[in-house]
């Protein structure tokens, strides 16, 4: 009986040693060493046979102490806690996050860096909570969202650079326009569901990017477009000094010119739209069309039978997630200066998307401790250099494991007895 | 009855794929009645109230409803023409809370009526109302049953269909939801097409009955006349009056 239990022991340790050999033959066996006469490779198998030597010897004794799951449930419980808070906490939670992202230029330890780093999560927090429209909300599972997000920042950059509008007029516009795709990529997947229509959305977003990679004179091909005007304050421009007959925003409040105006101005912008997005789909939730969404994404048929055309349903989720994200592209534009189809591949889609599941499908609070987490961890990981996409890539996994139903579970309903409906 | 029935459904013919479901089946209902029809698994009780429900779509016959011939009508646009349907398995939102449930059943109701509707639906099943904030998906079955049939009462039809509401329901939550029906019927004025296994209860309700078999009416009747056929007990009412 126990020499048994040894023998698949020892099974089970050799076959994740195996996968271990596997994994670490390429990725720590072989190193391109910058030698004397060009590159070339260094073996480590000594470092191979000690790891794989590591995880046997550890697999066996987990295997031996029979404890493989017990670590498991009780992070598990914890994570039921989090996703459990009542209502009340998790508003609570949402003003404290609101109030901090608010002064978040003010405190002092507020650098450059920390600002333009909360600007990127800003940015994610909203292309997360647009999708999260069209995928937590109406349960289309979109592979290719970075297409609007592209659509909204050419159309800025173009319409600035060629047109001379203000990024206010361009605003609506790239929202406008990233809609309209919306609509175009909507019309021929109405039919589709899960896989099918996944595998599609995936093409949409590839073929924006291939149509700007390879329309030279429209979208100046791989070279992008560079030099897209930066946004003023309302017609004030934040420069050091002033065009003939302007005046610069430190000149209209008599400061002291800084570059720091500019990118506080930018933080606060992104998190004016992200909180616009974010009350919209809030908003949408209690009203007839988010509650049809909400319900499209539960059982097509029940809803046919209500009354509810799927079609226009789907549609206006398509048109409205992807107005969000032709917002956030614009605001991309004018905060990078440079865009390039190489900003808009499928990974980008694909971390939008990470952040809505890892956020828990439909959870609005959800997706901004996923977008922090996604954006964050690699950057603190740094230190760490090659280690960094390992060390993620576990952190993914844990969470996985731990919350497979995604950080916050939790789902409000969107309407109490004696409210108004 | 002088009157044109509320529904007609004319010798009607139902094809998935290759496989005949109905093979030409006619019925009548009339404004104010209960309807039941009734068979074995499999005689095609269910094709035949999707038909009547455009989907799937009939391949021959005629389906009319108040005067107008609807056989080509969209599923979703039956509820404007006030056709309500409690689908077969009940098929309520699971993650959304019982409220929610009931306002999407007034998803193409005039929001006015909402507040009167939700309180009649409250009237009918106290239930509900206890449960209104619950997760629909977490509630018992026969609170799931009262929940479908309450939501498609809220965009106030005149025809409401019903597909097994005794389906996986204890005896006593049976007779429960049948006088709910025949409340329905009598005090709301909502006539009722009623699609059950449970021949018994199904035709004690009823004010008429059809028996489906192998996708053909074999047999009509008032419900009285149905419970007394021999046939009919021997083949659907032995073994007891579950």
């Amino acid at each position: 009986m126990a020499s048994q239990k040894f023998a698949g022991a020892v099974r089970e340790a050799a076959s994740v040693a195996l996968v271990a050999l596997l994994l670490a033959i390429p990725l720590v066996g072989f190193r391109l060493v910058d030698g004397l006469r060009g590159l070339t490779i260094d073996t480590r198998f000594d470092w191979v046979a000690w790891g794989v030597s590591a995880v046997f010897l550890g697999r066996l004794a987990i295997a031996l102490s029979g404890t493989t799951r017990r670590l498991l449930p009780d992070l598990k419980s914890v994570g039921a806690a989090l996703s459990n808070l009542p209502g009340g906490l998790s508003r609570f939670a949402g003003g404290a996050m609101l109030i901090g992202a608010l002064l978040l230029p003010i405190v002092p330890f507020a650098d450059r860096y920390v600002v333009e780093i909360a600007i990127t999560v800003l940015i994610y927090v909203m292309l997360g909570w647009g999708l999260n429209i069209v995928v937590g909300l109406a349960g289309l599972l979109d592979l290719g969202y970075v297409a609007f997000y592209a659509v909204g920042a050419y159309s800025y950059a173009l319409l600035s650079i060629n047109f001379g509008w203000s990024f206010w007029l361009c605003l609506p516009v790239a929202g406008l326009l990233a809609a309209a795709f919306g609509v175009m990529l909507g019309f021929p997947v109405l039919r589709l569901r899960g896989d099918y229509l996944a595998i599609v959305t995936l093409g949409f977003g590839e073929m924006i990017r291939i149509i700007l990679l390879n329309w030279k004179d429209f979208s100046g091909g791989p070279n992008g477009i560079s030099s897209i005007p930066r946004p003023d304050f309302f017609g004030f421009p934040f420069a050091r000094t002033a065009e003939e007959g302007q005046t610069t925003f430190h000149q209209l409040f008599g400061l002291e010119f800084s570059p720091m105006h500019r990118i506080v101005f930018l933080y606060y912008l992104i998190l004016i739209l992200a909180m616009l997005t974010n009350l919209f789909t809030l908003r949408m939730r209690r009203l007839p069309l988010g509650r049809a969404w909400e319900a499209l994404r539960e059982d097509e048929i029940a809803c046919r039978a209500l009354g509810i055309n799927p079609t226009m349903i789907k549609l206006s989720a398509f048109a409205l997630g992807a107005m969000f994200g032709g917002f956030a592209g614009a605001f991309f534009a004018t905060r990078q200066g440079f865009i390039s189809p190489e900003s808009f591949s499928f990974i980008e889609s694909a971390v939008i998307l990470a952040i809505v599941v890892l956020g828990g499908m439909g959870s609005q609070i959800g997706v901004v401790i996923a977008a922090a987490f996604l954006i964050l961890v690699p950057e603190f990981l740094r230190d760490f250099s090659q280690y960094r996409m390992v060390l993620f890539g576990m952190a993914m996994v844990l969470i996985m494991l731990w919350r497979p139903q995604g950080l916050v579970s939790h789902r409000s309903p969107s309407a109490r007895l004696g409210g108004h409906a | 009855m002088s009157k044109a029935p509320l529904l007609s459904v004319k010798n009607v013919k139902t094809h998935y794929g290759p496989v005949e479901a109905l093979r030409g089946v006619s019925l009548d209902v009339h404004e104010g009645e209960i309807v039941a029809l009734i068979g074995a698994n499999g005689a095609g009780k269910s094709t035949l109230l999707m038909t009547i429900c455009g989907d799937p779509r009939a391949s021959e016959g005629q389906i009319v409803y108040d005067g107008n011939d609807i056989t080509q009508t969209p599923l979703h646009q039956m509820v404007r023409l006030g056709i309500a349907q409690s689908p077969e398995g009940r098929r309520i939102f699971p993650r959304m809370s019982v409220l929610e449930n009931l306002q999407l059943g007034a998803f193409a109701g005039d929001p006015a009526n909402f507040e009167a509707d939700i309180a009649r639906v409250f009237r009918l099943f106290p239930r509900l109302a206890e449960r209104s904030s619950q997760r629909a998906g977490t509630m018992s079955g026969g609170e799931q049953q009262m929940l479908a049939i309450g939501r498609a009462l809220m965009s106030r039809p005149r025809l409401l269909l019903l597909d097994e509401p005794s389906l996986g329901l204890a005896p006593l939550l049976v007779a429960q939801i049948f006088d709910t029906i025949r409340e329905i019927n009598r005090s709301e004025a909502v006539t009722v097409l009623l699609v059950e296994q449970n021949a018994y209860h199904a035709l004690r309700l009823a004010h008429r009955g059809y028996v489906l078999v192998n996708g053909a009416i074999r047999l009509s009747g008032t419900g009285p006349e149905l419970l007394a056929n021999p046939d009919i007990q021997q083949a659907y009412l032995a073994g007891g009056k579950g």
